[in-house]
Parts: structure tokens; C-alpha cells; sequence
């Protein structure tokens, strides 16, 4: 049988589980995985908290992926830079792109761009060790006021890291750096921020559970402003949202309790506190008179949330009232965006600028055969690991059915070697991705951390 | 050769067969391997695949090493209800939980995060008579499941799922997450 050669681009999660799909149904698969850095499996490493290691098993299947007979991890070699689309397009029977959102969707306010305001992403991939977010150091040390625009899971992430103690993630994979920096940092407030109400949450429950268990720390009483607002739906619940209702709720009682015996003489209460609050859209964030480097305040308009039933949708609308929070830094966490790979829109492969994705098909590409995505740049940025994974799964499936109904090309294509001449970098291998494992984990040993990430491409490719 | 034998074995009435033959058969003897291997082949389609290939050769089990050999006379039984509606009833040990065993029998079961209630991929839908046999999912598991796909009244993670006397005989069906298309729905 003639092999059937697939380029995948991007080694995330959504990469893997097509991968895995595809050696496992289409016996003549040939897969070839593009990853522009040097280290694999995306936002599993640079995404997932350092505190989340159980979340990053999911690595122990990609490896059993990797270990295929007929599977090639081309490391250091990023599309579009080192090697053109044309070339993948030229030399395989199929690419799927699986290469994330590695963008952030903009608040359009005035002062967002200002040194204080930070995006969420950036914040996450420093504090993971991404090489060209290593120098962000936001200063920590100056700020005790936060505030987080957006709630979904990377915005908890970000509250949970910042009022964590340090202690906490020193065994963990927590870039050096970052450790260093948290360790001075300052902030004792936080403010997770959403447009809309506590039913209309982003985050899931598990992230909130841990947040409000975090040691050291109090979430403050959810306002009754904010529990009027959703009372009314209660009893119309789901079970997933009528969870997070009573957690939080829970969470409310037990903050209220803490703080009737604080006010008697019993106990303290922890320094450190933070609070979700809802019904808010930014308008504009303020720097600080005496330090260009953080904020003074963030100006919120007050929103209104109309909806007539359970079933309807609801619509926030603005007020024209509005609120301040003293703010010295500010993390915009409102989602990401996918972009274009070079070259793309020659080969008329679509991309909705609006989503920030790539117009699909049960992830096929209209009008480009051949041609698949899969993962964020395909779904947007939500949905936690599993459901990625079901959603390659799914893509897998229209890959299989396009060949199956003879509508991809199986003639006889070169693959890795039609390209090898073209790539302009230094391709790094699997067998290269152990050394620079091996490397970090026993480096990491040392420490007593499962691992000490490389947090420069010079420093990952120095091992080889 | 001997894959092709198998996958013909394979059919759907012929797996009925198999399952059918050992839920009534008390050993689970010498044509079970045959069986588990038809098992494993229906379940990941004709050809089989990167880890059936391998694990052919070898026994499943050995190669998984997560599920333990059950001590004659004290097998417990569970059924899996496949995606495609088979059902698989296979005799296991006690103390061994459902992900680890659909797993060794290469049943189609993710355990993303292999095992550690962080995901929710070894979603399972356990039959009501059993399900109040269980205790209650914590809250940890409850927050996972509320992630899961097509939650039922009755859902629980494989991964906290351990094999009891009092679960003996327990049915539990795989959720149909993704198409499962097949080379032969083609011909």
C-alpha cells in the first residue's frame, strides 16, 4: 500500500489526539509533526499550571503516540519561517493545522495599552517557561491591587498564582524566573471581572473549588447586588451550573462566618483576599502618577443583564452608571485568537478574522482538499483537554471519510524527505526531544521538582 | 494473516457470540485470549492498530499491567457496552478500577489524565441497579463529570469506579462521543 502522508502543525494536545486517531484507523498513515519550538506538546507544557500535574498526563499518551513506528516529531522548525506552507502542501497527501491561538482578543479601551496592563496569556507562558515571554516580569513587588478583566479558567489560574504562597510552587515545574518574582511580590487584593453574571461564568467548577480552597487566602462574600441577579433562574438550573451556584455559595456563608468572628476577636483574617465580581465592562485603565510601570485605577461602566427566561439568551446592556477599583495591575483574560499561518491566503486557505479562526467543516477546509484544522485555531480558545481531544477525534473521523470516499489525493508523495532540503533551521528529532528532557527532569531532580525547564531556544538546543 | 482471521471473527453477531458464550461459560479459558482478541479487534477496526499490533503478540494485560489477575473462584464480573452497542463482559479481579481495566483490554477508553479524577474522558454510564450499590461521586469527581459530555443521572468516572463483590455483574456503557467510521462502511 502506497503510504498516506500527513503533516500535522503544532504539537499541542489537539496535534497528539489527531495523530493518535490517525495512526490508529488509517493503517498506511505516515504522520510528520511540525513544532516550532524545540520542545513539544504545546500548551500542555506552556499552558497547564505548575500546580495542574495530574492535568499533564495526558503527555504520557502523546509520548506513547511519538514511539509509533510511522510518527516524526520535526521540532524547530516553525511554519512559515524555517519552512514555507507550500512546501508541506507540495510534498504531503494531507496537512491539519493544529497550531492554537497564540493571540490575544483586545479590550479596546483606552489606557489597555499602558505598561500596568498585562494580557493573562503572556502572564501564564512566563511563568511556564515560553522562551519569548521569559523576560515579561511583571512587578509584583509594586502591586497589591489586581484585577483580572474576564473568568474563565486562565483568569483563576492567574488569581490562584498570584495568591498562592510561593512555598506552594517551588516543587512544582514553575519557571525559576517567575518563582523569583512571585516570591516579592506584593499583592494581597484580587478582582476576577466579568461582564456578565455569576450564571454566565466562564470558569469551570473544579478551578473555583481550588481557588476558594487555596490555602492563606479568603474569597470575600460575593456582593448581594451580584446574587439578586441570578436567584430568580435558580431553581432552572443545570446540574453543572447549579453546582457552581451552591459552591460559591458555600464559599459565601463560610467568608461570612470568618468575618462575624474576626469582627468578635476571633482568629484574623488571611491577608490575602480576592472576589469575583460581575456586571462590570472595563473602560479605561489609569497609570500611576509616581510609577510609570503600574496603574492607579481601572474604570468600570456597570452592566444590566436582560433576560427574560432561563432559555433566552442574555443581553448585557450598559448602564451609563459607573465604578472604580484601585488597581495596580491589571490581566486581561477575555480569550485568544488564532492568526493566519504565512503564506495561507496563497493557497486560498479562508480565516475569519471576526473569530479568529479557520472556516471549517467538522474540520475539514472548505474548498482547500486536503486541508484540515483542529483543536483552538479550528473551535476558538475554550474547552478544557478532553474536550480537544474528543474534537481531534472528531477531525480524525473527516480525515478518514475523505479518503475512504476517495476525495483526498493518495498518490505517492515524498513527505519529510521532499522537505528536509527546504527547512532553513536545525530540525530537532524525538530521539533530540528526550536528550533535552532528560536534561530538565534530572536538572529538576536536583531541585526536587519534576522538572527545570529550559526557558531559551539556545539554552534547549545547547544539550544536543 | 492471523489479523485477518481475527477481524473476520470479529463481526457483530460473532461478538455477540463470544460475549454471550463467556457470560454463560464459568472459565474463561483457552479460547479467551481468542476472544479478547476479537474484542480488541472489533473495538479499534479491521487492520487493528499502532498499540493492537503490538499488543497481539504479547498479552494485553502483561503489557498494560494495571489490572490484576483475578484468583480463581473469586472472579468478578463487569460488562462494557461499546459504542456500537456490544456488549463485552469480561472477568476481573477485585480492587481494579474500570478505566484501568477497559483499558487493558484496549476497549476504546481515554484516560487523559491517566486516572487522577482531573479529566473526564473515562466518562462512563453505569446501569441504574448498580449505581446506588456505589457511593457517592466526591466532589472532586462531581466536578469532572460536570465536564463530561452527555452527563446522565447515573455517570461516574471509570477512573473511581473499584471493582466490589457487591458490583459483581455491574453494566456500564461507553457515551458515543465521535463518529467510529470503518474502511468496510465504505464498501
Amino acid at each position: 500500500m502506497v503510504p498516506l502522508k500527513l503533516a500535522i502543525v503544532g504539537s499541542g494536545p489537539a496535534g497528539f489526539y489527531t495523530a493518535s486517531r490517525l495512526l490508529e484507523k488509517v493503517p498506511n498513515a505516515v504522520v510528520d509533526m511540525y513544532e516550532a519550538l524545540p520542545v513539544p506538546f504545546g500548551l500542555s507544557r506552556f499552558g497547564v499550571a505548575p500546580d495542574h500535574p495530574e492535568v499533564k498526563n495526558c503527555q504520557d499518551k502523546f509520548v506513547q503516540v511519538a514511539e509509533a513506528p510511522h510518527f516524526r516529531f520535526v521540532g524547530n522548525v516553525c511554519i512559515g519561517r524555517d519552512l514555507t506552507l507550500k512546501s508541506l502542501k507540495d510534498n504531503y497527501n494531507s496537512v491539519v493545522f493544529a497550531y492554537g491561538s497564540s493571540q490575544d482578543r483586545l479590550l479596546n479601551v483606552p489606557g489597555e495599552e499602558l505598561p500596568g496592563v498585562f494580557s493573562a496569556r503572556e502572564f501564564v507562558g512566563w511563568y511556564n517557561g515560553v522562551p519569548e515571554l521569559r523576560a515579561l516580569n511583571p512587578p509584583l513587588q509594586d502591586a497589591e491591587d489586581v484585577v483580572i478583566v474576564g473568568n474563565g479558567n486562565v483568569a483563576l489560574d492567574v488569581a490562584r498564582i498570584l495568591l498562592a504562597d510561593p512555598t506552594r510552587l517551588k516543587s512544582t515545574d514553575i519557571g525559576e524566573h517567575a518563582y523569583d518574582v512571585l516570591r516579592k511580590s506584593k499583592v494581597k487584593n484580587v478582582r476576577i471581572v466579568g461582564r456578565r453574571g455569576l450564571l454566565q461564568s466562564a470558569f469551570t467548577n473544579k478551578e473555583i473549588r481550588e481557588l476558594i480552597n487555596e490555602p492563606g487566602t479568603m474569597m470575600k462574600p460575593l456582593a448581594d447586588v451580584y446574587i439578586n441577579h441570578y436567584k430568580p433562574f435558580v431553581p432552572f438550573l443545570e446540574r453543572p451550573i447549579k453546582r457552581l451556584v451552591q459552591i460559591v455559595e458555600k464559599a459565601r456563608t463560610n467568608s461570612n462566618d470568618q468575618i462575624a468572628k474576626a469582627n468578635q476577636g476571633q482568629g484574623s483574617l488571611p491577608s490575602k483576599q480576592w472576589s469575583l465580581e460581575y456586571l462590570l465592562s472595563p473602560q479605561r485603565f489609569y497609570a500611576s502618577s509616581s510609577n510609570p510601570n503600574i496603574l492607579s485605577s481601572t474604570l468600570f461602566e456597570v452592566n444590566t443583564l436582560l433576560q427574560k427566561d432561563i432559555k433566552s439568551p442574555s443581553v448585557c446592556r450598559g448602564t451609563g452608571e459607573t465604578k472604580s477599583f484601585k488597581t495596580e495591575l491589571a490581566f486581561r483574560s477575555i480569550g485568544y485568537k488564532s492568526l493566519p499561518l504565512p503564506g495561507s491566503a496563497e493557497l486560498g486557505i479562508p480565516f475569519d478574522e471576526q473569530s479568529g479562526r479557520i472556516p471549517n467543516e467538522l474540520g475539514r477546509i472548505a474548498g482547500v482538499p486536503g486541508f484540515y484544522v483542529s483543536g483552538w485555531v479550528k473551535n476558538g480558545p475554550t474547552g478544557v483537554i478532553a474536550k480537544t481531544m474528543w474534537d481531534a477525534f472528531e477531525v480524525a473521523e473527516t480525515v478518514l471519510e475523505d479518503l475512504y470516499s476517495h476525495k483526498l489525493d493518495t498518490s505517492s508523495k515524498p513527505g519529510y524527505e521532499g522537505v528536509l532540503p527546504e527547512i532553513k533551521s536545525q530540525p530537532v528529532s524525538w530521539t533530540d526531544w528526550l536528550k533535552i528532557d532528560q536534561e530538565e527532569t534530572s536538572r529538576g531532580a536536583a531541585q526536587g521538582k519534576p522538572r527545570a525547564k529550559f526557558t531559551s531556544v539556545n539554552d534547549m538546543l545547547s544539550v544536543l | 494473516m492471523t489479523l485477518r482471521l481475527i477481524s473476520k471473527l470479529a463481526s457483530p453477531s460473532a461478538l455477540r457470540r463470544c460475549a454471550l458464550a463467556s457470560s454463560k461459560s464459568q472459565a474463561f479459558g483457552t479460547a479467551s485470549l481468542l476472544q479478547r482478541s476479537a474484542i480488541r479487534n472489533a473495538v479499534s477496526g479491521p487492520g487493528g492498530n499502532i498499540y493492537t499490533a503490538r499488543s497481539l503478540h504479547t498479552t494485553a494485560i502483561a503489557h498494560h499491567g494495571h489490572v490484576h489477575k483475578p484468583n480463581p473462584g473469586e472472579e468478578l464480573h463487569v460488562t462494557f457496552i461499546t459504542k456500537e452497542g456490544e456488549q463485552i463482559q469480561l472477568e476481573v479481579a477485585e480492587g481494579d478500577n474500570l478505566l484501568d481495566i477497559a483499558q487493558a483490554h484496549n476497549m476504546d477508553m481515554e484516560g487523559a489524565c491517566g486516572g487522577s479524577c482531573a479529566c473526564s474522558t473515562c466518562h462512563v454510564i453505569v446501569d441504574p441497579d448498580y449505581y446506588d450499590k456505589m457511593e457517592e461521586p466526591d466532589d472532586d469527581e462531581n466536578d469532572m463529570l460536570d465536564l463530561a459530555f452527555g452527563l446522565t443521572e447515573t455517570s461516574r468516572l471509570g477512573c473511581q469506579i473499584k471493582m466490589t463483590k457487591e458490583l459483581d455483574g455491574v453494566r456500564v456503557a461507553l457515551p458515543a462521543m465521535t463518529r467510529n467510521l470503518q474502511a468496510r462502511d465504505f464498501q
